[in-house]
């Protein structure tokens, strides 16, 4: 009998091209995303005068600098730049770029999953740290800089030390209005940034075989806040229903054959973590993060944390953190006032997410403006079909095209200095919704509620009678 | 990119933890292209009040021709934009020792030239405290990965990987492209034993 074999285990092995002396493995590459961002690494392509090797493994999609208005008329000489560049290089590539008005255009990590580009078994690559989210299909998938975008271009694969391997186990019933995102924060606040670094995270047990493919998606996407490069599930029947019949899913009897070897990449019985720990579902509450790090979390019954009291080690840190964010030690982190909210991004963008939005603010107002922008153009569509996009504007909120909008501001949605805003997005760094912006990070129905009542609130009085 | 096996040159503390990539090079600065130089842009938010002007306690900006930096636990945590690299090495840096670094910063730091040297907490606390508010010459000796100031000489982390492609200045692609042949094969293997691999054809 062969030893017991974790799902990292398997993934590398079928990647594994060979192995040089120092351990470092020469891995190939299934699929390759790139966006506007990749400029450095198609330009170091050009001055060798190189193609892209496979471009059928290759696929451009236009996300981070996409406006969310008005997409005829873009008027920012940079952002024209970023999207003229990223068109020439897919055309002089040959590659399938789902541009602007494409109506598969989406954030590179919605619309991998939902065309079915994305698939258990897959090593998947992309020059973007929360690639980590495709491996919510049971595939090897990991963000990269801008040399080993190039490289991956150039060969169709990249030089990979293997991490070491990390098991989260969730088990029991999440409670009401507790969400895959509030998992995501609650272990990220326990281990620290840094807690899973150098490792691939598997994600296992009963919560997380109950989570949708959305909720998975979530989990997995942010990995990377707690420091590790790879996130995944297992693939199951759940993976297996949401993938079929997508654009380019196997079909006939590739299908037939792919479930079967699906099956087999769940860890064995038996095979070792180099760490393990466990969190039972019945502890984790909504949580909010009051900081500049995604460790800074904390549910929203709790109160704002008070320097003096913290681990010496990270005194320092929250002191910094509470003056950028202007908020007071010892007060409930509940009632703190917010000037704007933002739903969308890579992390919680999807249908699920807006219909979870949805529900809260259905028949209410918001007291404050915000912006939904849907992960993607496939989505606007279904949220449209659903009436969620009339909810959100009844509510007061704006209603925008996809892309990576408030999450990252690069396309001007922005938010102002010394702004408060309640996000459904994965990074509270200073300045990255906009210089001086303060963020908080919270599941869409949280975002919901600080919406209705302006402040950051607790969601869960608000679902009542309403099954989640 | 060049090799290099030892370097000496000014250290400056700058002991903040979590100092993630959006603090490296915030986004706005990102579509400009790297022949332009993103050195101005290092840290520009932490180090430019919100008029543009120099903050004067910020330690960039009370010393200059450093290329050597001690920093907290967790630098380079974030994201993949290995513009947050460009800024350090068009700024000078060379080098930059801290308690831990993000797994993604690493790798791109190594692909441009840049160490990023792993010492505990205690030791990057006291190379912090030696340094105080001002510069000090410190040495770095890659091959048997050590580093000096005043009387202090410690070894550093670094995979064995790293040493090397930073003391040989290796190109990955040329490296990579030595071994097309088993990469053909792989693929013609992997196209027989994984069909589903390929992307079907849309309807
Ligand atoms: S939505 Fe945000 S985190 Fe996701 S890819 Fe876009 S910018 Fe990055």
């Amino acid at each position: 009998m062969n030893a017991p074999r974790t799902m990292l285990d398997k993934l590398w092995t079928s990647h594994e091209i060979l192995q040089r002396e120092d351990g470092v493995s020469l891995l190939w590459v299934d699929r390759h995303l790139v966006h506007e961002g990749s400029h450095h690494a198609f330009a170091k392509l050009q001055e060798r005068g190189l193609l892209v090797a496979e471009p059928d493994l290759t696929f451009a999609v236009m996300d981070h600098y996409a406006p969310t208005r008005d997409r005829g008329r873009v008027s920012d000489p940079k952002i024209v730049r970023m999207i003229e560049t990223l068109r020439a290089n897919a055309a002089r590539n040959d590659l399938r770029i789902f541009d602007l008005d494409d109506p598969a255009q989406g954030i590179v990590h919605v619309v991998g999953p939902e065309l079915g580009l994305t698939l258990p078994g897959l090593l998947i690559n992309c020059g973007d740290s929360h690639t980590s989210t495709h491996g919510a299909f049971g595939a090897l998938a990991f963000g990269i800089g801008a040399t080993e975008v190039a490289h991956v271009l150039a060969t169709q694969t990249i030089w990979q030390r293997k991490p070491k391997a990390m098991r989260i186990t969730v088990e029991g019933r999440l409670g009401h209005g507790v969400t895959a995102k509030d998992i995501a924060l609650n272990w990220i606040a326990r281990l620290g940034t840094g807690g899973a670094q150098g490792h691939a995270v598997e994600y296992a047990g009963s919560t997380i075989r109950e989570l949708s493919m959305e909720g998975r998606m979530t989990l997995c996407n942010l990995s990377i806040e707690g420091g590790a490069r790879f996130g995944m599930v297992a693939p199951d029947e759940v993976t297996f229903t949401y993938l079929h019949g997508r654009a380019h899913s196997p079909k006939g009897v590739t299908w037939e054959k792919s479930i079967e070897d699906w099956r087999e990449l769940a860890t064995d019985e038996g095979a070792g973590f180099d760490r393990e720990v466990t969190f039972d579902a019945a502890d984790i509450a909504p949580t909010v993060t009051w900081g500049t790090s995604p460790e800074q979390a904390l549910p929203v019954t709790e109160l704002i944390p008070d320097p003096c009291q913290a681990d010496p080690a990270k005194a320092n840190a929250v002191r910094d953190a509470l003056e950028y964010m202007g908020l007071t030690a010892g007060r409930p982190l509940d009632g703190t006032p917010v000037d704007q909210v933002f739903i969308g991004s890579c992390t919680n963008g999807r249908i699920e997410d807006l219909r979870e939005a949805a529900a809260v603010l259905a028949g209410r107002r918001a007291k404050v403006p915000g912006l939904v922008a849907p992960g993607s153009a496939q989505v606007k569509v279904q949220a449209e079909s659903e009436g969620l996009d009339r909810i959100f504007v009844e509510a007061g909120l704006e209603w925008t095209a996809s892309g990576c909008s408030m999450c990252v501001g690069m396309n001007g949605d922005i938010v102002g200095e010394g702004k408060r805003c309640a996000s459904s997005t994965n990074r509270n760094f200073r300045g990255r919704q906009g210089r001086g912006a303060r963020t908080h990070l919270m599941s869409p129905a949280m975002v919901a509620a600080a919406a209705v009542t302006g402040t950051i609130t607790d969601v869960r009085p608000f679902l009542k009678g309403i099954a989640t | 990119m060049e090799g290099w096996t030892t370097h000496t040159g000014r250290a400056l503390a700058l002991a903040i933890d979590n100092i993630d990539t959006d603090q490296l090079i915030p986004a706005r600065f990102m579509s400009i292209p790297r022949s332009e130089g993103y050195g101005p842009y290092l840290l520009h938010d932490m180090r430019r009040d919100i008029n543009e002007q120099l903050l004067p306690d910020f330690p960039l900006n009370r010393h200059d021709g450093f290329s050597i930096l001690v920093a907290g636990r967790n630098f380079g945590s974030g994201s993949s934009r290995e513009a947050a690299v460009y800024a350090l090495i068009d700024a000078g840096v060379r080098v930059v020792v801290a308690p831990s670094f993000g797994d993604i910063f690493s790798n791109n730091a190594v692909n441009n030239g840049l160490l990023p040297a792993r010492v505990s907490a205690e030791v990057a606390g006291k190379l912090s405290n030696t340094l105080g508010d001002g510069t000090a010459e410190m040495s770095i000796d890659l091959t048997n990965g050590m580093l000096t100031l005043d009387d202090i000489a410690e070894a550093f982390e670094l995979d064995e990987s790293w040493r090397v492609k930073l003391i040989n200045g290796w190109d990955d692609i040329d490296l990579t492209r030595r071994h097309i042949p088993k990469i053909t094969k792989f693929k013609g293997n992997r196209s027989q034993t994984a069909p589903w691999a390929w992307p079907a054809a849309a309807d």
